[in-house]
């Protein structure tokens, strides 16, 4: 249960692909040679599998990929080629709250939320409280969304999604939620969840991944540079980008 | 699409509430204005087509109302659900669940209105023309229309992501369909020789069918109807097909 297998995953973006005219499209794609369109690999031939209970880390600069195989992963983005199994129920928080809609209450759109997650009615209804408890809104949650503050709205899409359950649990950057306390939270909640075997796949950039992840993937332009033991591949990987730290200018 | 198995239900239903709540949430006159618009509509259609324009038709205020809430349905429905994928942008690129939901929900959301109207309609008719057996007929033809539109709403919306053209094709289409689709005259009325453009639209069937069986009060054509449901089915397996079909790189073109 809950585990991820890749084989020769690729994905490719066209650029400069403007939305042509109907006509103009048409008689494009009539022509014995369409024309060239440049390419971008956003993921370039990527095998991997991740055992059940594995915590992975993905590391790797903006634009190397790593969002795209997270939506890959999480069965929103198909590949161009190759294939993707996944074993086990999977959540994916690639966004926090999707589908909320200012209009609706708290309530309702946890619900819609809920369901979106994966969770089953009965789940849900049995869950609610403690979805509420967990966001801290008790007072509000009967108030349309768009009364909500930011930091509100946040809070209770990660106390729905935290609520899932899931085997396989994809993380997008949607760890920096809230203030301190919440966050530490947060933290402790998928601590818990860590140790009660979840498969865990997340991209941070947070230097505290490697306390939670044993491994790590760096990609890099869409292909894989290293795969192996977290601190290993963090410590690569912070080698290779970041700067060394320069010298001081003496000020007059 | 994934090994998780979203409750496809609970979402839908869901998604029917959410359009339904957001459509009247800050209005005082609520679902009310999905009476209104229908009733002022068929004032102005009886006006021109009685003071103005004569006309024979009985219980005209009636009849045109049989034409204005198919129609509406079919418009608004078809317009809306054709919508509903690029304007859940952020859903489709963020989480995996049936994306034939999103059209499905806002078809079933308008169906909801229509029925609200329809037994407003068959109020009316109650309280003139009169209760007959063949209202039974009705139900069915509601839902081969449901159905069409279900059809139509996934093959717009899953073209609407390549072709932002699509929008101005359907408001068009409504338009023109206004006056090619018998609301305020009846089919009786169009000579023979232009009778096709009627038999191949199945929004006129519907109106002709629910004509048949509120006005006339009798059981309606089995062919009409046969055509109907075979254009219906038809329309849904085509649109389900093609939306399969190119659901999977909706979110490299959103």
């Amino acid at each position: 249960m809950g585990a991820i297998i890749l084989e020769q995953v690729s994905k490719r973006y066209y650029l400069h692909r403007q939305r042509q005219l109907l006509a103009k499209r048409a008689l494009e794609s009539l022509r014995w040679r369409a024309r060239r369109h440049e390419e971008l690999w956003a993921l370039r031939d990527l095998t991997f599998t991740i055992q059940p209970g594995e915590r992975v880390a993905i590391v790797g600069r903006n634009g190397a990929g790593k969002s795209t195989l997270l939506s890959i992963v999480a069965g929103v983005t198909a590949p161009t080629s190759g294939t993707v199994k996944r074993t086990g129920r999977i959540s994916a928080l690639l966004e926090l709250g999707s589908g909320f809609h200012p209009d609706l209450t708290g309530r309702e759109n946890a619900i819609l939320n809920a369901g979106l997650l994966g969770l089953t009615g009965p789940e849900i209804r049995r869950k609610f409280d403690s979805i509420v408890a967990f966001s801290e809104l008790d007072r509000f949650i009967d108030e349309p969304l768009r009364t909500y503050s930011s930091g509100m709205g946040a809070r209770l899409g990660f106390s729905v999604a935290i609520h899932v359950e899931p085997e396989i649990l994809v993380l997008d950057e949607v760890l920096s939620v809230g203030d301190a306390a919440f966050q530490l939270k947060c933290r402790q909640r998928i601590d818990e969840m860590v140790a009660s075997g979840v498969t865990l796949l997340v991209v941070a950039h947070d230097a505290s991944i490697e306390t939670i992840c044993e491994r790590a993937l760096w990609l890099d332009k869409g292909a894989m540079r290293l795969d192996g033991e977290a601190t290993e591949v963090l410590q690569a990987y912070r080698d290779a980008t970041v700067p060394p730290v320069p010298e001081p200018v003496p000020t007059v | 699409m994934t090994s998780s198995s979203p409750d496809s239900l609970l979402i839908l239903r869901s998604l029917i509430s959410k359009d339904f709540k957001v459509r009247y949430r800050n209005m005082s006159l609520g679902i009310f204005w999905s009476l209104v618009n229908p009733l002022v509509m068929m004032g102005v259609l009886t006006f021109c087509f009685t003071r103005i324009l004569k006309n024979d038709q009985p219980y005209f205020p009636l009849f045109v109302l049989m034409g204005l809430l198919p129609f509406n349905f079919f418009t608004l429905a078809w317009a809306s659900g054709a919508n509903s994928v690029i304007e859940n942008t952020a859903l489709v690129k963020k989480v995996p669940f049936r994306r034939e939901l999103l059209p499905i929900s806002v078809v079933l959301a308008n169906a909801l209105h229509y029925v609200i109207q329809l037994v407003l309609l068959l109020l009316g008719v109650c309280f003139t023309v009169g209760v007959s057996t063949s209202w039974a007929w009705l139900p069915l033809v509601l839902l081969l229309q449901i159905v069409f539109v279900c059809g139509m709403a996934l093959l717009f919306s899953a073209l609407d992501v390549y072709f932002r053209d699509t929008r101005y094709i359907i408001e068009s289409t409504n338009l023109v369909m206004f006056w090619l689709v018998p609301i305020f005259y009846s089919f009786e009325n169009v000579a023979p020789q232009y009778a096709w453009i009627y038999e191949l639209n199945p929004i006129a069937a519907v109106i002709l069918l629910t004509r048949t069986i509120l006005l006339d009060g009798v059981s309606p054509n089995p062919a009409t109807l046969g055509k109907l449901a075979a254009v219906s089915v038809g329309a849904l397996l085509v649109g389900g097909v093609v939306f399969r079909r190119i659901e999977r790189n909706f979110t490299d073109y959103l």
